[in-house]
């Protein structure tokens, strides 16, 4: 018995939509979108046996991730998601740059409280140093892949 | 190309290795891994449309770049790359936190030493992430926002399509 509102895979692919569809939970038919953009990249029956490879409570999560990378390839043909990872990882070398200035400026700033000369002459000399050194060298465009072990647990408690 | 030693996208294909086989300076034959991964997890005529698609001198990196998901998914296959941007957005998350708490007490500091210095030009709060804005587009793939749990924190943004 097919189902009467094909999902987005049945409807891109013109076939009819089963009532077991594989696909039909996690590409409903209210976006259209979505599904022609993993169809592009992965192909449909990549999909479905990448789906059904992995236990039935982490596909919705599978599905949404491999969207998101569907999504980022069809924006940036030649990095897709790995796009994303470099410029996050230049965002977090400008972020711990400017961190390490302005703890080296709280540092001044507290000695100057301390009115202790020795004190306020090296973290003024923190303060240049901080200054001089070479701002980060931009990062690999594919940088060392993330294992599952390296993301800390309460990261992945927190996200998954 | 052609020759003797057909690439390892055609040898795994077990077909003819022509001239112009659009595979061949990508996948070279000691590497038959790369091929394997790619072809497993976009399938070989999606990455061949795709690399049509590109002008000669992108192909390279975006084999690269091909490669490292495929890999990155079957190391993980529930979030694949998606893994590790959720992991990398919580690092830029934390850091500007930091950033805030350690701006913030320089003005503390500031304030109680001398009240009538002119402020620090603080910056850093009207840095744009960009990436904030790449990610918020993603919102309309979540079908189930509030029921996934693929990375909400890096999603949680405007729907514009709901």
């Amino acid at each position: 018995m097919s189902n009467p509102t094909r999902c987005a895979a049945c409807r891109y692919l013109r076939r009819r939509c089963c009532e077991d569809c594989a696909l039909a939970p996690y590409f409903p038919s209210a976006n259209p979108h979505r599904f022609a953009c993993v169809h592009r990249i992965f192909g449909a029956s990549n999909v479905a046996r990448m789906l059904q490879q992995i236990p039935v409570e982490q596909r919705r999560q599978a599905a949404d991730a491999i969207a998101m990378e569907a999504y980022w390839r069809v924006q940036d043909p030649v990095y897709g998601s790995v796009g994303v990872i470099s410029m996050l990882q230049r965002e977090i070398s400008v972020a711990q740059c400017e961190l390490a200035e302005t703890q080296a400026q709280i540092t001044m700033y507290a000695s100057q409280a301390q009115s202790q000369p020795n004190q306020i002459a090296a973290a003024q000399c923190l303060v240049e140093d901080v200054h001089l050194v070479p701002s980060q060298p931009s990062q690999p465009p594919f940088p060392g892949l993330y294992q599952r072990d390296d993301i800390p647990q309460e990261t992945l408690q927190r996200h998954f | 190309m052609g020759g003797n030693s057909p690439c390892a996208s055609c040898k795994l294909l077990r077909r003819r290795c022509t001239k112009d086989c659009i595979f061949a300076p990508f996948f070279p034959s000691d590497e038959p891994h790369k091929f394997v991964m790619v072809h497993k997890v976009f399938g070989a005529s999606n990455v061949s449309k795709m690399l049509q698609e590109l002008p000669l001198h992108q192909r390279a990196d975006a084999v690269s770049s091909l490669v490292y998901e495929a890999n990155a998914r079957m190391r993980d296959p529930v979030y694949g790359c998606v893994g590790a941007i959720s992991y990398l957005q919580n690092q830029v998350s934390q850091l500007q936190m930091q950033l805030a708490v350690a701006q913030a007490e320089i003005l503390c500091i500031q304030m109680q030493q001398e009240p009538a210095l002119p402020e620090p030009q603080m910056d850093a709060g009207d840095k744009s992430f960009v990436v904030h804005n790449e990610l918020s587009s993603m919102a309309q793939f979540m079908n189930h926002p509030s029921t996934s749990n693929v990375p909400q924190e890096a999603l949680k943004r405007e729907y514009p399509w709901s």
